[in-house]
């Protein structure tokens, strides 16, 4: 590892020096692909983003793409029903790795605004893990601009060796979460005890 | 006309000693589809490339709506009406506040009655333009029609972001007027966004009106007769390009919308370019009544006083409640038992209603070309399944 | 339009064995409605459909609603003389109103541009009599309202062409949209404003054994409720 100061200085000469998981990096976190992927109010800020505006193409985002095989970013834009929740793991297994995915707005956090429907999954973390979580009903575009910019630094930051290296480089860990199923009253299992339980209250 | 054409047979075509050429292809498309517009899903039964069977799934955005309508108050609904569906929450707003007005007999003052026009008839604006984005986009013309769609959109939502706070989830309107006044600049404003907005639709018109990729893929393509879009409960811009001449802006005159001088534009052939046709000159018609609207616009009071917000409890009673909504007629039907919480809570969605023929005017057409004709449609999934 | 006496009358004339009952609308700007036999409804539909005069050919809306069984308490001032004093009493009569399911349908008519009529139509109860004629052989709009109305309340439409669930997923049991539905218990605790929410949540937790714990966590919740 080079150090910092040494690198500035090499700079200001002309000369780059970088390590390789800094330069693998730096390529994946500025070209983060997301899935077209819009279940409901939220999708519509979602595509406004990518539009004129907002223009997610600064942040080399720009390219949604229809299949989940060719997608890094799963916009989790919407309410995630519990018919829609089975498809939602289905599609976030079908992604390669390593992916990412942001929860944009309460819908897809915790349920949001309706929270009390029967039908309504209470947050898609419940099933697929999340790596960004975007406040807002609906967030502006410039909170998903935000979000995109937090994913690149958390991308940034990500080690290619070591023990605490992210879950895509680590070959024995399971990249695809089991999908539930359509049960009698509610989806089986509710959630994934794996990822999720119910927050614990200290008293 | 009126016998259903859900139990057709699947026939495959034949050789001469009539065993079926070929096989019949299933395809589920969607709910995670890009020209679905959103989580909608069709079972689609092919012959070749030819729409044989078409059966739509709903659900997929199921959210509860009514039945969370029925345990929270008047007020507190109007902003789930808001996510009803989301391109048009100003008219959404409307319709809920126009039904609890009939319900609770409400007066709504003049300056108000103006502003309700003027945001319906900015988010008819702003909904058609999208939707003609959307459905050239589904025809394959990636991206470019879309940015100028939502180039002009975002200038709307700014108006509307400025007077109510929030871009799409407006959540503006209350029982008995507005919430809040506009202001003079306001107005002015929102003259000069409507004033550029012709030009706009010029320009759009020269990419796409005599286009000749458009009217190869529209004109005849999802024909519609009039009969059939009566009996199927077809309401809008899809009713009226089939030749029905059925605006409730006309017929019901709720509102102010009998002091306005418009056109009502009415298609011939029912087939997508109608529909589209239709859209555009709507907006030019919108405009006029924006316009005009923007020039009379009293001054005033925006609430009535007797509307009372908190406590609010309608007598018992029933009434139904309907507007023009880009989409069609949005209705919303309320029964109350005299308590703080409507007893039943019912939207009428325009769109889900629209996709009862979609089927009838999918067959014999080729795979691509239905979804054409879903874009055509101008459904929002948040209403259709609610 | 006519009446809806008017309406009435003819109906009866033309459909035989038909009767109806005009119900009221306490809503003055509320319209009332025509409160149909089940197995007349279809007759009467055509009627209206056919007629004319009336011509609605268009059904804009189909709805659902359930009314359980319940008491309906009404107070009525009697007057008692008690030990020769005359007073005023207030009493409580109960009756028993008995569940059914109803579907309400607002016709309007395209052609002539008038309506709404509202017609009615009553199941025998909520649990097997839930039968009602479906009317979308007469107007194809009906279809997919018909089918929700199915799902989510479990009328059951004879005649309708392809009565499925709608938006819920075929395993699914249960009609969700009855008053007496209770939904999967899958809430998280959180301090929210709604308080059938939060009392959802709250039954995820361990049940107090200490009173006193129970009550600093119940003034906590409200601490962080009103911040
Ligand atoms: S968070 Fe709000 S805007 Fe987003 S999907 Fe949910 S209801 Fe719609």
């Amino acid at each position: 590892m080079i150090e910092a100061g040494l690198k500035n200085e090499l700079q200001k000469q002309g000369v780059y020096v970088t390590s390789l998981q800094e330069l693998y990096n730096w390529g994946r976190a500025n070209s983060v692909w997301p899935l077209t992927f819009g279940l409901a109010c939220c999708a519509i800020e979602m595509m406004a983003a990518s539009m004129a505006r907002f223009d997610l193409a600064r942040f080399g985002a720009e390219v949604f793409r229809p299949s989940p095989r060719q997608a890094d970013l799963m916009i989790v834009a919407g309410t995630v029903t519990k018919k829609m929740a089975p498809l939602v793991v289905r599609l976030y297994n079908q992604m390669p790795e390593p992916k990412y995915v942001i929860a944009m707005g309460a819908c897809a956090i915790s349920g949001g605004p309706f929270k009390q429907g029967y039908n309504v999954l209470k947050g898609v973390d419940r099933y697929i893990p999340v790596d960004v979580a975007i406040p807002g009903c609906p967030p502006r575009p410039e909170a998903l601009l935000h979000a995109i910019m937090t994913l690149q630094e958390k991308i940034l930051n990500q080690k290619l060796t070591g023990p605490d290296r992210p879950r895509h480089l680590k070959a024995e860990v399971e990249g695809a979460y089991p999908v539930p199923v359509y049960g009698r009253h509610d989806l089986e299992p509710p959630n994934n005890p794996a990822l999720w339980q119910p927050p614990a209250i200290k008293r | 006309m009126n016998t259903p054409s859900q139990q057709f047979e699947v026939k495959p075509k034949l050789d001469e000693s009539g065993s079926p050429i070929g096989e019949l292809l299933e395809i589920s498309m969607g709910p995670h589809h890009p020209s679905t517009h959103g989580v909608f899903r069709m079972d689609v039964v092919l012959d070749g490339e030819t729409v044989v069977k078409l059966k739509p799934v709903f659900g997929y955005l199921h959210r509860n709506h009514e039945k969370i309508g029925e345990n929270i108050s008047y007020l507190a609904s109007m902003p789930y009406t808001d996510r009803l569906d989301y391109l048009c929450s100003m008219t959404n707003n409307w319709a809920y506040a126009l039904t609890v007005e009939k319900l609770a007999g409400l007066a709504v003052p003049e300056r108000a009655e103006y502003i309700r026009v003027i945001m319906a008839e900015l988010t008819r604006l702003q909904n058609h333009t999208c939707l003609i984005g959307f459905f050239v986009q589904d025809m394959g013309a990636l991206g470019t029609p879309m940015m100028y769609a939502f180039r002009e959109r975002e200038k709307i939502l700014d108006l509307f972001e400025s007077v109510s706070g929030a871009r799409m989830m407006c959540n503006y309107m209350r029982f008995g007027g507005v919430r809040v006044d506009v202001s003079d600049e306001w107005l002015a404003e929102t003259k000069k966004v409507v004033g550029d907005y012709g030009k706009f639709l010029d320009e759009f018109e020269t990419f796409l009106t005599e286009n000749e990729i458009l009217l190869a893929r529209t004109q005849f393509v999802g024909v519609m007769p009039k009969e059939l879009a009566i009996s199927a409960s077809i309401t809008g811009p899809m009713l009226r390009a089939a030749g029905v001449n059925y605006d409730l802006r006309k017929v019901d005159k709720y509102g102010i919308y009998s002091r306005f001088d418009f056109k009502v534009p009415v298609g011939e052939h029912g087939d997508i370019y109608d529909r589209y046709m239709v859209r555009v000159l709507e907006m030019r018609e919108s405009i006029k009544i924006l316009t005009r609207a923007l020039a009379d616009i009293p001054a005033g009071p925006v609430m009535d006083p007797k509307a009372k917000l908190r406590g609010f409890r309608p007598k018992a009673g029933e009434v139904y409640g309907r507007v023009e909504g880009p989409k069609g007629e949005l209705g919303f039907y309320l029964i109350s038992d005299g308590s703080p919480n409507p007893y039943r809570y019912r939207v009428r969605p325009p769109s889900f209603i629209n996709l009862t023929i979609l089927e009838d005017m999918c067959l014999g057409h080729k795979i691509s070309d239905a979804v054409v004709i879903l874009g055509s449609v101008d459904i929002v999934l948040g209403e259709v399944d609610r | 339009m006519e009446t809806l006496e008017q309406i009435k009358a003819r109906i009866e004339k033309s459909v035989p064995l038909t009767k109806l009952d005009i119900l009221p609308n306490e809503c003055p700007l509320g319209e009332r409605s025509l409160l149909v036999e089940a197995g007349r409804a279809f007759d009467v539909a055509k009627f209206l459909r056919d007629d004319a005069q009336l011509r609605l050919d268009y059904c804009s809306n189909v709805t659902g609603v359930d009314w359980p069984e319940t008491v309906i308490k009404t107070k009525v001032k009697k007057k008692v003389v008690v030990e020769g004093v005359e007073k005023e009493v207030e009493e409580t009569i109960e009756t028993l109103r008995s569940g059914h399911l109803e579907v309400v349908y607002h016709l309007y008519s395209m052609a002539l541009k008038h309506g709404p009529i509202v017609l009615r139509l009553r199941t025998e109860n909520r649990a097997d009599k839930t039968h009602l004629p479906s009317l979308t052989p007469l107007w194809r709009g009906a279809e997919f309202q018909e089918r929700e109305i199915f799902d989510l309340y479990g009328v059951i439409f004879d005649g309708h062409p392809d009565l499925r669930r709608i938006l819920m997923w075929d395993e699914f049991v249960g009609f969700p949209m009855r008053k007496d539905y209770v939904a999967p218990d899958d809430f998280e605790y959180e301090p929210t404003p709604h308080d059938e929410v939060l009392v959802e949540a709250k039954k995820h937790y361990p049940v107090e054994v200490d009173a006193v714990a129970a009550t600093t966590a119940n003034n906590l919740n409200k601490e962080s409720m009103n911040p």
